[in-house]
């Protein structure tokens, strides 16, 4: 059902078209300005000295050695900074203490928490020198060594070292659901009990820009930071937060950024950077972070282990369930338990029950700071509980799809905190539709039978509960200035960041829409100063098309209404009996074209009789959000004696509304599910057990999928439209990598026979469970010695 | 400081004959970015693993992070910046990735674009695999490389003039095989 | 840009074997996908280097006098992956160094770089190894030629003494006449990868195509350098083509390799892959002989 026309100005043209994107251009030919490219040529460099130790006290550095070296401009220590302690995380601020994000790090410290900890900086006329000047001081440092913990269950152990006074038992934070009666329900007679552990790995985010900052003095007493992050704003605050100074001394500029997926939603080196320009009288001051510590040293995706009970009844229905979550937050809060709980809320809403016990533990740990990364607590829990879904239909002997449509989230389904309504159909929609791409049915039956030989083949279908936006758990608002030119064309600015992920593309689309121009004329602009943009909080959260919306929608029918007001005036037609069409004003009684808007912009701004500049600048205050779901369907050939997994066939069917780029979104859609194999099959950030160190923190060790380990990758829709949203969207930017690993692993199970209970399914994890279940006689032994 | 180490290199940027004084130290990415301002030229990784500061060097494609800015003295040099026309046409690959939604963040497009600049002017046919094989020295987080791979077997495929066959580039997503394929490091055999 | 400490540019094999003599603390830097890289982590930082890149003379492919083929140190994979005679007479080489890392670094990766580094997942060194390639050395007191697991002294090190550069590769005709072989690659992706292990078989058949007339395997990442399989290799040799003789063949290669037990890859699933890469090769390998396997 595609209605969007009902809800659009009358002849748009633009909502619900594969429309090319603003920057495209510029990217294609290597015009376009990323953070890097925008630095002075004469900036000096940062290289950060990261600790030796997981946990422990830094005594004493001795930076003499390292000061002597030629190119050397300054070594600044841990000792140098005050203790201010601050926070981290790209959320909206909050006014209530109770809320606010937990203030734990500092610019450098000198009580390291995790291997790689940022305890001291060389600042030096060029790259080499501050490497130098690194290597240097690493001999330097007099550590008093802390026992560390690396693992969530032996964290929470009660002799475990204590990372956060604050913290007792290195919980951050514990949350629980209760529904009805866990332990009176599973007393009823004839239930089954499906019981699973389910563990998904620390992963890191992997956009192609590194991180990267300036920082530079600007008039007496103000600096600005040029950032590649998707939360300028945020950052802003953060900075005065840190250095304990006005928000307003600071001003954060975001040009062109390659990739950020929710790592820089974060505040990440920008303040220690302002912070050093600022000891260096305001010089120009650039911290590019190398590839190997962006892994260690910005945030990671959450691990996490799941403990989920279900109690069945012979008919498939839900009676009871149980689930316990552990996430491991690293070393500082970050995002916190922010991602814990989005997973435990999650579970009793995709699949209700009405007896549901749930509790989250958000665990520190003496590794890399967990935060935000696409799917922000989601691609864990999806797995997990499709995982546990599947398990359960095994248990049942019923077809896993069956299972799932029988017990997931049915329509009419109200949300009592988030007021999210479930108004269609959606996960039939999107299950029959990717059925029909990718004949699932027929292949789940021919898979079932018995199969022989090295390669077999399974499918496999999962889904994922996700929302849009953050409304009601913080503050969701959205700013939008329009400016017009006076040949009516005009300009959008927005807080809300293009990332690569084509926001600035549907915001004009959308403001063409609704003012009656045509794309051409509506141009977003793509950078984000602080000075100059209106405040927004960012990208993340998926939030960026649906609340942009608002405001946009908002400003454009203001900015229309000026448009035509002053129409009113040299044409004496009531404004109200006037449109824009294609950028003419027309009498809405004959459809007679009156003007050109560009003969009407020209006009308004030179005219010696009433010159009005038309502007409009609204902000909306957000609150609602929207459930926005979808469905992988995944189908791999597995080489058993190989320990390989190929994935032949892959169709990702979501649901996110009206679609307003239709090759934006597919293009959003791909990405997901790249990503979501590479969690599935191979990623995972790995650790040293002896010393915390990380052991595969570069681009050849860490398995990000490589242009041969993709098949071809489908992308699809069923689009109802939602209608708490400005233009009928909803999420899509983080739900199409959560229902990829659940869906493979359970192709990989119907191919084998092995329900494997951890991702990535790499080749040396299938290899322990191939020989345990017989599949692979192990060798070696005696013949070896 | 002590004392630096200075090599004059001459060579071709971009149909151009250029000379510069350079730091023996400089890779070929830095000589790029900071003496020509060849900001297309990325930096991903500077080991070589991600591809996105790749330029062609007499024909074929290098990641620069790993070549010294010395080694260019008497190579022609392409960056991504060489690819537009003198009056600011788009080469047809650009185009591709400009129309097949190919960029996204757009940080590897300019080493995937000159990859497959590479590519295509060898004027052959390659399958499906080949193309895979030949593009993956390059690392993208944003598309999932499926865009990248129509955008280039569609401007493959027009160069050849099988118009009708680039057309269905987008409809061909399902493998649709009993052949069950062992693993065998997928296609060894491809060559540019 | 590098922490270098001088660079020294060779403008002749000669020049260069002088320089190293002449600054004998100095690394010598071929197409640098390994020394910069190192020296970029700090492992080599502030050390002066000997380029000998741009030293022409030392690219190429030829057959010798003696039919040998001789392949200049300095040329590339990906040159060697389209060279004719590679193709024609040991393709398998040019396959195995078609799956080193991706186009790019094939580009500019050198076999004698990739062979006088000195470690065990050297994808070009397994089959080096499986044909019995000679090393020819040149150092300023002229030419020496070794056999190539003579060239590798331990991981990390090999047979190069002061004033000394690896001049070119040579697979002797009587190891290449009538000879077809397979390499595998096992990796965890299939591209931008570094061999977990490595297999390299090549076989020569009876005239009939039914005989093993002689078979030679070799693995990288199977020890601490690349090394062949003796034991599997005088179990098969001579032997008919059938099931019961490869998996016999495969299975024996455990008594020649000690793989290690490292967080990139466990040594139980090591030695389960050498075994099932070791038949599967075999396999491909007597199919491109025309055999039937």
């Amino acid at each position: 059902m595609n209605i969007d026309n009902g809800y659009s100005a009358k002849g748009s043209s633009v909502i619900g078209k594969p429309l090319i994107r603003q920057d495209a251009h510029d990217k294609a030919i290597g015009r376009a300005k990323y953070v890097d490219d925008r630095c002075d040529q004469g900036a000096l460099c940062v290289r950060i000295l990261h600790s030796t130790v997981a946990n422990g006290i830094v005594k004493s550095i001795n930076t003499e050695e390292a000061e002597k070296i030629p190119g050397v401009v300054r070594v600044f220590t841990c000792f140098d900074c005050e203790k201010n302690y601050f926070p981290t995380p790209g959320h909206p601020w909050s006014v209530e203490k109770s809320h606010q994000d937990i203030a734990d790090r500092l610019l450098l410290t000198d009580h390291p928490l995790y291997y790689g900890d940022d305890i001291a900086a060389v600042v030096a006329e060029d790259e080499v020198a501050a490497a130098q000047g690194i290597r240097a001081l690493k001999d330097q440092v007099e550590y008093e060594e802390l026992p560390f913990v690396l693992d969530v269950f032996d964290a929470i152990k009660e002799d475990a070292p204590l990372l956060h006074e604050k913290y007792p038992g290195n919980i951050l934070a514990h949350t629980t659901i209760n529904q009805g009666n866990y332990d009176e329900a599973i007393k009823e007679e004839g239930l089954i009990k499906v019981e699973g552990w389910y563990d998904v790995p620390t992963v890191q985010h992997c956009h192609i820009e590194n991180f990267e900052c300036f920082a530079y003095g600007e008039g007496d007493d103000r600096y600005v930071c040029v950032s590649s992050t998707q939360i300028p704003h945020i950052v802003r605050r953060v900075i005065g937060q840190a250095l304990n100074m006005d928000w307003g001394k600071f001003r954060v500029i975001k040009p062109y950024v390659g990739g950020g997926f929710g790592n820089k939603q974060d505040a990440l080196y920008e303040p220690l950077c302002v912070w050093l320009s600022m000891q260096l009288g305001g010089r120009c001051v650039k911290i590019d972070v190398p590839r190997e510590e962006t892994f260690v040293n910005n945030r990671v995706r959450h691990g996490e282990r799941f403990h989920l009970i279900s109690w069945l009844r012979k008919d498939g229905t839900l009676a009871a369930r149980k689930y316990e979550a552990w996430a491991d937050q690293g070393a500082y809060s970050s995002h916190g338990h922010a991602i814990a709980a989005k997973a435990l809320n999650a579970c009793p809403q995709l699949y209700p029950c009405d007896n549901f016990q749930g509790d989250a533990w958000t665990v520190y740990t003496n590794k890399p700071v967990a935060g935000a990364m696409r799917g922000y607590g989601m691609p864990q829990g999806s797995y997990a509980f499709e995982a546990h879904a599947d398990d359960c239909a095994r248990e049942l002997g019923m077809d896993p799809l069956a299972f799932k449509r029988l017990n997931l989230m049915p329509v009419g389904f109200v949300h009592e905190f988030s007021h999210n309504e479930l108004y269609s159909d959606t996960f039939n929609q999107c299950f029959d539709k990717g059925d029909e791409i990718i004949g699932y049915t027929k292949k789940y039956n021919e898979y079932k039978k018995p199969q022989t030989g090295d390669v077999r083949r399974g499918i496999g279908v999962a889904t994922y509960w996700y929302n849009t936006a953050v409304y009601p758990i913080a503050l969701e608002t959205s700013s939008c200035r329009m400016v017009m030119n006076q040949d009516g064309s005009i300009q959008i600015q927005l807080g809300e960041t293009e990332i690569g992920q084509g926001a600035d593309t549907v915001a004009a689309q959308m403001a063409a829409d609704t003012i009656g121009l045509t794309f051409d004329k509506c141009h977003t602009v793509s950078c984000q100063d602080t000075d100059l943009t209106p405040f927004g909080t960012g990208v993340y959260a998926s939030r960026g098309t649906y609340t942009l919306g608002f405001s946009v929608r908002k400003t454009a029918t203001l900015l229309k209404q000026k448009i035509l007001d002053y129409a009113f005036e040299l044409t004496r037609m009531q404004p109200y009996l006037l449109d824009i069409v294609d950028n003419n004003i027309i009498r809405k009684t004959d459809g007679r074209i009156l003007m050109g808007i560009d003969e009407l912009a020209t006009t308004a701004l030179y005219s010696l009789d009433h010159s009005v500049h038309l502007t409009a600048e609204t902000t909306a205050h957000i609150k609602s959000n929207a459930y926005s779901f979808g469905a992988c369907f995944a189908e791999v050939e597995v080489d058993i004696p190989m320990c390989r997994v190929r994935v032949l066939n892959i169709a990702n069917v979501h649901d996110c509304g009206n679609v307003i780029n239709p090759a934006l979104a597919e293009a959003q859609v791909h990405g997901g599910m790249s990503m979501g194999i590479g969690y599935a099959l191979s990623e995972k950030l790995l650790f040293d057990q002896k010393t915390g160190r990380p052991l595969n923190n570069n681009l050849l060790d860490y398995k990000l999928s490589s242009f041969m380990d993709h098949p071809r990758l489908i992308g699809d829709f069923v689009e109802n439209y939602e209608p708490t949203s400005a233009y009928g969207t909803k999420g899509l930017g983080e739900p199409p990598v959560c229902p990829v690993a659940p869906a493979i692993r359970a192709a990989v199970a119907q191919a084998t026979g092995c329900f494997i209970n951890e991702i990535p399914l790499s080749p040396d994890l299938l290899f322990k469970k191939f020989v345990e279940a017989g599949l692979i006689e192990k060798e070696g032994g005696e013949a070896n010695v | 400081m002590s004392e630096r180490q200075y090599k004059t290199v001459h060579f071709t940027l971009n149909g151009k004959p250029v000379e510069k004084n350079v730091d023996v130290r400089a890779s070929l990415t830095d000589m790029l970015r900071n003496d020509f301002r060849m900001t297309s030229v990325k930096k991903g990784c500077e080991v070589g693993e991600c591809g996105a500061c790749t330029v062609i060097i007499n024909g074929e494609a290098f990641d620069s992070c790993i070549y010294l800015a010395v080694w260019a003295e008497g190579k022609d040099i392409t960056t991504l910046e060489g690819l537009m026309g003198p009056n600011g046409e788009l080469a047809d690959i650009q185009q591709a990735f400009i129309d097949e939604t190919a960029i996204q963040c757009g940080f590897c497009s300019p080493g995937f674009i000159l990859s497959a600049w590479e590519i295509l002017n060898t004027g052959k046919e390659y399958t499906d695999e080949e193309l895979r094989k030949l593009l993956s020295g390059h690392l993208c987080r944003c598309t999932g490389y499926e865009n990248i791979f129509r955008a280039v077997k569609k401007t493959m495929l027009r160069r050849l003039g099988k118009e009708e066959e680039a057309e269905k580039v987008n409809e061909q997503g399902i493998v649709d095989t009993d052949e069950r394929k062992p693993f065998a490091s997928l296609d060894p055999t491809v060559q540019a | 840009m590098y922490d270098l400490k001088a660079l020294y540019e060779a403008k002749s094999v000669a020049d260069a074997c002088q320089l190293l003599t002449d600054h004998p603390e100095a690394q010598v830097i071929a197409g640098g996908s390994d020394v910069l890289v190192q020296m970029r982590e700090g492992k080599r930082a502030g050390k002066e280097l000997v380029s000998i890149y741009m030293l022409d003379e030392m690219r190429g492919i030829s057959i010798d006098e003696d039919e040998n083929i001789r392949i200049g140190s300095l040329t590339s994979f990906s040159n060697i992956t389209k060279n004719e005679i590679i193709q024609e007479k040991i393709g398998v080489l040019g396959e195995a160094v078609n799956m080193i890392g991706g186009p790019q670094v094939r580009a500019i990766g050198t076999i004698g770089g990739n062979t006088c580094n000195g470690v065990t997942s050297a994808d070009s060194a397994s089959t080096l190894h499986a044909w019995e390639a000679i090393v020819e050395i040149t150092g300023t007191d002229g030419v020496r030629r070794i056999p190539i697991k003579d060239f590798y002294i331990k991981a990390g090190t090999v047979d190069l003494k002061l004033g000394e550069i690896q001049t070119a590769i040579l697979i002797p005709k009587e190891s290449y006449e009538n000879c077809f072989g397979h390499y595998i690659k096992y990796g965890k992706r299939n591209a931008l990868e570094i061999a977990n292990i490595g297999c390299s078989v090549n076989v020569r058949l009876s005239d009939d195509k039914k005989t093993l007339d002689r078979v030679r395997i070799a693995y990288g990442v199977a020890g601490p350098v690349p090394m062949r399989a003796p034991s599997a290799e005088e179990f098969i040799n001579g032997k008919e083509i059938n099931d019961e003789n490869i998996k016999g063949f495969a299975k024996s290669v455990l008594n020649d390799i000690n793989p290690r037990d490292s967080w990139r890859g466990a040594k139980d699933f090591r030695e389960h892959m050498a075994v099932v890469m070791a038949e599967r090769a075999l396999r491909e390998a007597i199919k491109k002989a025309g055999g039937e396997a």
